[in-house]
This record gives C-alpha cells, structure tokens and sequence, in this order.
C-alpha cells in the first residue's frame, strides 16, 4: 500500500502528519460485501482547496461519509487533525447533498442556519442570543441575509445549497467536508460557493469537495483526489490533473484529450 | 365529578400527546412505524396481564413499551436483511398483533381483557376504572396513565427539542456533529410505545393510529414552523376530542370512533382551506400566475 500525500513528502514526519486536518489510512467501505471504495490513503494539508473527483459510483459520497464515521468502514483508520472523528467533531463542517434532506419541512432558513450550531451547544442549551447572531452573520457571507425568515421550501435550489453552505460555516470548523455544493446550482450561487471557499482558505481551512465539473477544477481547487473506488491519484491539480490521469480514473468510459485550451472529455 | 369530564379529560390528554408525538413520526416519514408499535404492544399488554393479575398499569406499561421497542428492531433488523421496508414493517406488526390476540383469546376466561376493548377501547367507562391508593380513590385510572405519559413527553421535547429537530430534518448531519440520533431514535420509538399503552384502553389500538397521524397532517398543513406545527397539532387533537365526545353523545355512537372522525373532517377542512399549502389556495395561485402571464 502507498501512502500518497499531498504535503512535501520531507515534511511529513510523525509529529507533523499527526497534526494534518485529515488523514486516511487503508480505508475500505463495502455495501453488502461489495467494496464501494478500498484501500485508499491520502493526507490533506491545511489551507487548501481539494476537489475529489471521478466517475458516478466511484464511491465520493461514500468515502465522504466514511471519513465522518456515518457508513461503516470495514478496515482503514482516519484521524482529524491526529485523533478520531469522534474526538474532533467539533472540527469539521459537513455538507450533505442537497436532496438528502426534504425541504419541505416545517422551518425557516435562519433555523436551517442555526443548526450548525447545535453541536458545540452540548445536550442542554438552547441557541441563544449569540448563536442568532452567528447564524444571520453566516447567512450574510452566503449572500442570504434577506431571505432569513423564508420557508427553506420557497427557496430556489441555489439559495437552499448556500442555506446548506451557511449551515456550514455556522459549525466554525476547521476542516469542511462538501458532497457536490456546485450539483445544479445557478450562476450567482456558483460565484458564492467560490468566493466562499476562497475566504475559508485565506482563513487556513481546509476543504475537501466533491466536484463533478472537470472544466472548472483547475479554476476552482488547490489540489484534487482521483478516486474510482480505489485512489487514482493526489496531488497539485498542476501535478496529476491531466489526460493521462484522467483516462485512468475514468476508465473507458470517456474519452480524454488534451487540447491547448485545456481538458476535453467526450463520453463513449 | 360527572362522567362526561373524565372522558374529556381522558380523550384530550390521548391526543395531546399523540399529537406531539405525530409530528415527529410524520416529519421523519415514518406514520407506518407509529401503526405498527401500536400494534405489536399488545402482546405486552397481554403478557404483563398474565403475569400481574392485575391491570396495574405500571407493569404494563414497562411491558408493552419494551414491545413495542423490541418491534422497531425487529423492523430495523429485516430491513438491514434485504426485506424491503414496508414489508417488514408489516411483517412485524402483524405478527406481534396476532400473538397478542392468542394471548388473550386463549386465557379469555381469566382475564378482564376483551378483544373488542383491545380493538376499540372502552372510553366510556373510564369513569369506573379508578385508581385506589392507600384505600382513597384517586380519580380515573386512565387519566393519571396518560396524564404522566403527556408529561414525560412535554418534559423530554421541552429538554431535548433541538435534537429531536435536527433528527427528523437531517440526522445525517446531526450524527456528523456528535448527537446520538440512534439514542433519540429509540426516545421517540419509546414514547410512541408508551402513548399506544396508555391510550389502548381508551381508544384501542387501531384508533390510536388515527390520533397520532391525523392532527398532526392537519397541522403540517396550517404552518411553516414546527414549534406551531406541534401546538396546532395539540390543539386540532383536542378540539377533536371535544366536538367528537359531544357528536357520540347526540348519535349515540362509538366515542372513539366519532373523535376519530372529527379529526379526519378537520383533516378534510385543512386540506381544502389551507391557506399554506391547501389545495384551493395552490388552484388561485396557479389562476393568478396563468392571469398574469396572460395579461402580460
């Protein structure tokens, strides 16, 4: 097994590596036996945009959720910033997909907001005074501060995603982990989640997206992680995302070509 | 105190707590699972008569809830097995129910426990179904049962609300920032447990089902909020309870039955008149929209 990193291989002794926002070790995941995503290594560095990248049921989701500890890994090890999950929820921001929840329910976005909050609250405590400030703060920096008291269902998918993004940053984490924020958004909202996830870099904090779009990661991230159930490749976008690396990770489902204006898919 | 109060009183403390609890079950799409534990407590209910003697309601009570816990891992269990959901959730519910009525059919010469009150309950007798303690009547024995059972409800929403919400919108991230949502899972399972037990001898098992999902529906329709949601909810239940008790008396009719049937005609109501989300408001909008872009 490689371990690939995404730091100065020279760096990367012990102590430092314990200390890096998320470490994956050998991690496997299987649904009814069939591995979803296996063996895959990889350490993120701080304050770096990561795209995780790669076919539909190449296991995105899943090592996302994985790393969270919400599907069960039947082997590998992962460590946030040098403990367990467990130790450092408090750390990481989560993203979910869009339609994994139903936004038909009965509440407004400021309370979609709050809840990112309910986890440094502890068992007790109710979100108070400071907690609604954070919240209305977080949704100006989504560029949602109007629609504070709308029904999440009368929102457009763009503005629930940023609702979802706010909730986020209302978490105060340092490392977020993001399932598809850019799946069926409008323009504006693009804008935003960039803008965004530029500032919580500048901040330090590490994210880790999964992306769908190849003709906008070398814009948009740092590095990426080409993933088709096993770990193609992780590096500097400028390293690993090129034809070559691509035609791996997507298989023969895709044709690649490198042109001069940049990356060319075309499906098969 | 005459009878009609204590059955009243009975009805509407049943359907305040299904009320609150039906919220809840509904968000979270699971009314079936409400149906089910209903059902498959009465095997608790039945076993826990056999050992006491007695109708003490405590024994029952811990029975009953830990069957109908036992059932929704039961369900959890086949659909982790590859049994699809609703057909687990059937298989058992029905199972259990049906353990339950041999149970009772088989000792029904020594116990004081029929199936038609299993079915339907006895609201109308709840008045003579006292509680003794230390030689002075306390009052009703189904109003002290449900009474405690609407206060251990208002107590555990009232310390845990936030993580009940966060549960039911979105447990995925609920779990990713360290709330035990399997922990409040089974809360809620056991509190649905408990209500069913408490409310069987009033309104019987299958109409129970009723009051947890239908003035909770009929709220979703009036709110965008749920802590309204819970309190409209409360309050169609027991204005339900009320108008039905009183509708019974006129006809002469089944209680439980005629509740029931208040809740499903306010249901009824909403369903048309929302001014949210019901469906003569939605044609308007849709008129006004095909109006303005006409008139455009």
């Amino acid at each position: 097994m490689t371990h690939l990193s995404l730091s100065d291989p020279i760096a990367v002794t012990d102590n430092n590596a314990m200390a890096m926002p998320l470490q994956v070790t050998g991690l496997t995941v299987a649904y009814h036996k069939k591995p979803v995503v296996q063996d895959v290594s990889f350490t993120l560095a701080p304050g770096r945009l990561i795209g995780l990248i790669g076919p539909n049921g190449a296991g995105k989701s899943t090592l996302l959720k994985a790393s969270l500890g919400l599907v069960p890994s039947i082997a590998g090890d992962v460590k946030v910033y040098g403990k367990t999950y467990q130790q450092h929820r408090k750390k990481i921001g989560y993203v979910p997909q869009r339609e994994s929840v139903d936004w038909d329910f009965p509440t407004n976005a400021l309370d979609v907001v709050l809840m990112g909050t309910y986890g440094r609250l502890g068992w007790f405590r109710r979100p108070g005074k400071h907690e609604h400030e954070t919240a209305m703060e977080c949704l100006r920096k989504v560029g949602m501060a109007d629609y504070a008291q709308r029904q999440i269902s009368q929102l457009s998918g763009g503005q629930q995603q940023r609702i979802f993004l706010a909730r986020a940053l209302a978490q105060q984490a340092q490392l977020y982990l993001m399932d598809e924020p850019f799946a069926g958004v409008d323009a504006t909202t693009e804008k935003a989640i960039i803008s965004l996830l530029e500032q919580l870099k500048a901040e330090g904090k590490t994210v880790l997206v999964v992306h769908h779009d190849l003709s906008t990661v070398e814009a948009y991230f740092d590095d990426v992680l080409l993933l088709n159930r096993t770990l193609i490749g992780v590096g500097a976008v400028k390293d690993i995302f090129n034809a070559d690396m691509l035609q791996q990770t997507y298989g023969g489902k895709m044709a690649v070509l490198q042109g001069k204006e940049g990356i060319v898919l075309a499906g098969k | 105190m005459s009878s009609d109060f204590w059955i009243i009183l009975t009805a509407c403390l049943m359907s305040a707590a299904c009320g609150l609890l039906g919220c809840f079950l509904i968000l979270r799409k699971m009314a079936l699972i409400g149906d089910a534990i209903s059902h498959a407590v009465l095997p608790g209910i039945a076993i826990a008569f056999l050992l006491s003697g007695t109708r003490d309601s405590l024994a029952m009570m811990i029975g009953a809830t830990a069957l109908g816990l036992l059932a929704v891992f039961l369900i959890q269990w086949l659909q982790n097995s590859g049994i699809q959901s609703d057909a687990s959730i059937g298989i058992i519910f029905t199972a259990l129910f049906a353990i339950g009525v041999i149970i009772i059919s088989l000792n029904a010469r020594n116990i004081d426990l029929d199936l038609d009150c299993v079915l339907f309950g006895e609201i109308a007798y709840v008045q003579w179904d006292t509680w003794t303690a230390n030689g002075i009547d306390m009052g009703p024995r189904s109003v002290w049962m449900l009474g405690s059972a609407l206060l251990i409800i208002l107590l555990l929403l009232a310390l845990f609300y936030k993580q009940f919400k966060i549960s039911a919108f979105d447990p995925a991230m609920a779990v990713a920032c360290g709330i035990p949502v399997m922990l409040f899972h089974y809360l809620l399972m056991g509190m649905v447990s408990m209500t069913s037990v408490a409310s069987f001898e009033s309104v019987g098992a299958i109409l129970v089902v009723g009051m947890l999902i239908i003035p909770a529906s009929t709220a979703y329709l009036l709110t965008d909020r749920l802590g309204r949601m819970l309190m409209y909810s409360v309050l169609t239940g027991v204005v339900s309870s009320i108008i039905g008790y009183y509708t019974a008396y006129i006809l002469n009719a089944s209680i439980a039955g005629s509740i029931v049937t208040v809740a499903g005609i306010l249901f009824g109501i909403a369903f048309v008149f929302s001014p949210k989300h019901g469906v003569l408001i939605r044609r308007l909008r849709q008129r006004r929209s095909q109006g303005t872009a006409i008139a455009e």
